[in-house]
């Protein structure tokens, strides 16, 4: 073992061989394939080892690679954000609320006209056998001008049944609905909103005026909770919505509101 | 004196009641008094000022009996079931503005510039010049008699949040989401010096130093989501200092008038600080969920500065008044106001639905807890004369309370969504409210009605001011536009 550091010594007196550089850079150039070879051939806890240093050594090599492709491209600002709210609503969880876009007008005009573009533009139509089932009536049952609605209804609120003798149409109770499932489409939410009348059932007139409901009827609901407001600033109370389900296979409605 | 005023009553009346007169500081006016059921409030006002001998120049004065005002006639204000008539009555008078602020009823004009929601808008303390701030990152100047787009300032590169005047009207300062400063001048509408960059997040509020104190209007408080206020000196474009003792987003800061800055956080913690110094006095806690908004009942004092509303007139004059002259001007406003009102009040809003009020330059404990609300605070504001604070909450109500005890008034209902911010007008006897409904309603105090139901906005209203001139009320929001409501 050398007592002292004769070696640095030496370089310093008389400075390193002249092709120390060169062959330090071909070993260096060459340290690759001498690695490569070794990591062949090595077995047991030695190539164990030595593959674990070398993935260590991986991660770090790449990282390095990374941060100076940072550096060298140039950073690009981050486009500025949409939907400006004023700071004591930064924090906030915002609900996206419902705004009443549409223009009253063209709605009244449609309505005049009785058509909508509504979500569900054809519906299969329902036929009248499908809808009333014939009861038979009289003392021998001869009589068969008796109706009952096998769809769910709406009835209004001050209704009262005919007598027997009069009542051609029978809603039953148990078919009766009061409230529908209804979704916004542009919040994305769903109410459970009162109901407060039937626009319209497009396989007929006749269904119409009993509020038979199905596929594609279009509902008056009551959104006055939505809180939804006009240009006018009046409260909207009223708007439609078209039914999207089967109401009498599924025992609810359910609904989209027409915005 | 006393009875004097009552030789002067008609001798038909014969039931009659011992009251005596208060100031709203409960400092007794002269002896008690003698006087007629069925007197009016007409009547208690002449006796007033002759108490208080100004018969020259006569004041009007609303009178409360248990917070309860005498509208018309004294016994529709007594409750007989509690009030014991065999006692004397006290009836506290307060002093109403001399002036009137005519209701605004009408848009005067809709305002399109903005490229995106306006967040801000503020009149300039005379009402002279209109400032907003957006979405788009422009605060722009509008021209107040024409209503037209005067300046747009670009200098930001993120939504602007919070635009305040300083109060000689001489600069505008707005502060963005990326947490930089700038300074613009309403008269050229460029900037003044360079963008002041330092909190590292986005700047929740910002508040000039009261006029009375310097007449430069020099030093600028900023509070910021990064839990730290800082006070700039806007002259040499550098932080002063720094306050940092805050956990959370620190929400609203107010410069006080004896020198305090006064903050409120997230962190459910409102503090006072000496602004000289830097020095925190005080921690005061109550509130159990992030405070939102302060409001002291100097604020509108402060605000306005030197120019008086009692004196604004629609053609405004050059102003040539020095700095000094300002500052004189602005501390005998201020002094004139603390004399009447005593103490300078705080009134704190919290998402926990509650309001505090505090009596912040002594007390570490709150003065009342002020419960009613059913949804987030966002606003507080006091009444120009200070004995009113109005609140607007998330449950789609502004509430009215008594900015003296802090005793409940009256619920304003009307607005079908959140109601955002308030305003009063610069009389204490009118207040705008702007809303998520898209309409702004006008409210008269004296009968707690909705006066003028303003629709128009076709989307969210974000902000609300009244000009202190009493001529016009501004609005933004969520539909880009800016609207002026006139008379």
């Amino acid at each position: 073992m050398p007592q002292n550091e004769h070696i640095e010594l030496a370089q310093k007196r008389h400075g390193r061989r002249m092709d120390y550089h060169e062959r330090k850079r071909k070993k260096e150039a060459r340290a690759p394939h001498t690695e490569a070879a070794r990591a062949q051939n090595l077995r047991g806890i030695k190539a164990k080892l030595h593959s674990q240093r070398r993935h260590s050594e991986k991660i770090q090599m790449k990282k390095t690679i990374r941060m100076h492709e940072e550096r060298d491209t140039t950073q690009k600002e981050a486009p500025l954000q949409e939907g400006a709210v004023p700071a004591y609503l930064l924090d906030r969880e915002t609900q996206t609320r419902a705004k009443v876009l549409s223009n009253m007008i063209k709605q009244k005009r449609k309505e005049k006209a009785g058509k909508w573009t509504v979500p569900i533009p054809k519906v299969h139509a329902v036929s009248e056998s499908e809808v009333f089932k014939v009861l038979k009536s009289g003392k021998t049952k001869k009589k068969s001008w008796k109706r009952m609605v096998t769809k769910v209804c709406f009835v209004g609120e001050g209704f009262t049944r005919k007598p027997p003798k009069f009542e051609r149409f029978i809603r039953p109770m148990g078919l009766r609905f009061k409230k529908a499932h209804v979704t916004h489409p542009e919040l994305k939410a769903t109410f459970q909103l009162p109901i407060i009348g039937v626009k319209k059932n497009p396989s007929s007139p006749m269904y119409t005026s009993l509020g038979v409901i199905t596929k594609g009827t279009i509902l008056e609901v009551n959104v006055s909770e939505l809180g939804l407001v006009t240009q006018g600033g009046k409260v909207v109370w009223g708007k439609y919505a078209q039914v999207t389900n089967n109401p009498e296979n599924d025992g609810c409605i359910n609904a989209v509101l027409l915005v | 004196m006393g009875t004097m005023e009552v030789d002067t009553v008609s001798p038909v009346t014969e039931r009659k009641i011992l009251v005596q007169l208060k100031s709203d500081q409960g400092e007794a006016l002269g002896a008690p008094l003698d006087i007629p059921f069925d007197i009016s409030a007409k009547d208690l006002q002449s006796i007033c000022n002759l108490l208080l001998e100004q018969q020259e120049d006569p004041l009007p004065y609303s009178f409360f009996i248990d917070n309860t005002e005498i509208l018309k006639k004294l016994d529709d204000a007594i409750d007989f079931d509690k009030a014991n008539t065999e006692r004397c009555l006290d009836i506290v008078y307060q002093p109403q503005a001399v002036f009137r602020v005519r209701a605004v009823t009408r848009c005067s004009s809709t305002i399109e510039g903005h490229a995106e929601a306006v967040i801000s808008t503020q009149f300039s303390p005379d009402g002279r010049y209109l400032a907003s701030g957006s979405g788009d990152t422009t605060v722009r100047f509008w021209d107040v008699n024409t209503e037209t787009p005067q300046f747009q300032c670009k200098g930001h590169k993120n939504w602007i949040l919070a635009i305040a005047w300083s109060p000689d009207g001489k600069k505008l300062a707005s502060g963005c989401k990326d947490g930089k400063i700038c300074l613009w001048d309403p008269a050229t509408g460029k900037q003044v010096g360079k963008t002041l960059a330092g909190h590292q997040q986005w700047i929740t509020w910002l508040s000039w130093e009261p006029l009375h104190m310097n007449g430069q209007c020099r030093l600028l408080a900023s509070s910021s989501k990064d839990a730290t206020i800082r006070i700039w000196d806007t002259v040499m474009q550098s932080t002063l200092r720094i306050l940092s003792s805050h956990t959370q987003s620190v929400t609203c800061i107010r410069w006080g008038g004896s020198g305090l800055i006064y903050s409120c956080s997230q962190d459910r913690s409102l503090k006072v600080w000496r602004a000289e110094d830097g020095v925190l006095c005080r921690t005061c806690t109550g509130h159990a969920h992030w405070i939102n908004t302060l409001a002291l009942n100097t604020d509108y004092v402060m605000r306005t500065g030197a120019v008086d509303p009692k004196d604004a007139d629609v053609i405004h004059a050059a102003d040539m008044d020095s700095p000094e002259n300002l500052q004189k001007q602005a501390l005998l406003r201020y002094n004139e106001f603390r004399k009447a009102s005593g103490v300078e009040r705080l009134v704190s809003g919290s998402d926990d639905f509650t309001l505090f009020l505090w009596n912040i330059e002594t007390e570490k404990k709150p003065v009342e807890r002020m419960t009613g609300h059913q949804g987030t605070v966002t606003q507080v504001c006091f009444s120009p004369n200070g004995n009113l604070i109005a609140s607007a909450s998330f449950d789609h109500s502004v509430k009215l309370w008594n900015g003296i005890t802090g005793k409940f008034i009256a619920s304003l209902r009307g607005h079908v969504q959140r109601v955002y911010q308030v305003a009063w007008s610069a009389d204490s006897r009118l207040l705008v409210s702007g809303s998520q409904d898209s309409t702004l309603k006008l409210w008269e105090v004296k009968s707690r009605r909705l006066t003028v139901d303003l629709p128009g906005h076709a989307d969210d209203v974000y902000t609300v001011d009244w000009s202190p001139d009493g001529q016009r009320v501004v609005s933004g929001g969520k539909d880009k536009v800016l609207k002026v409501w006139k008379k």
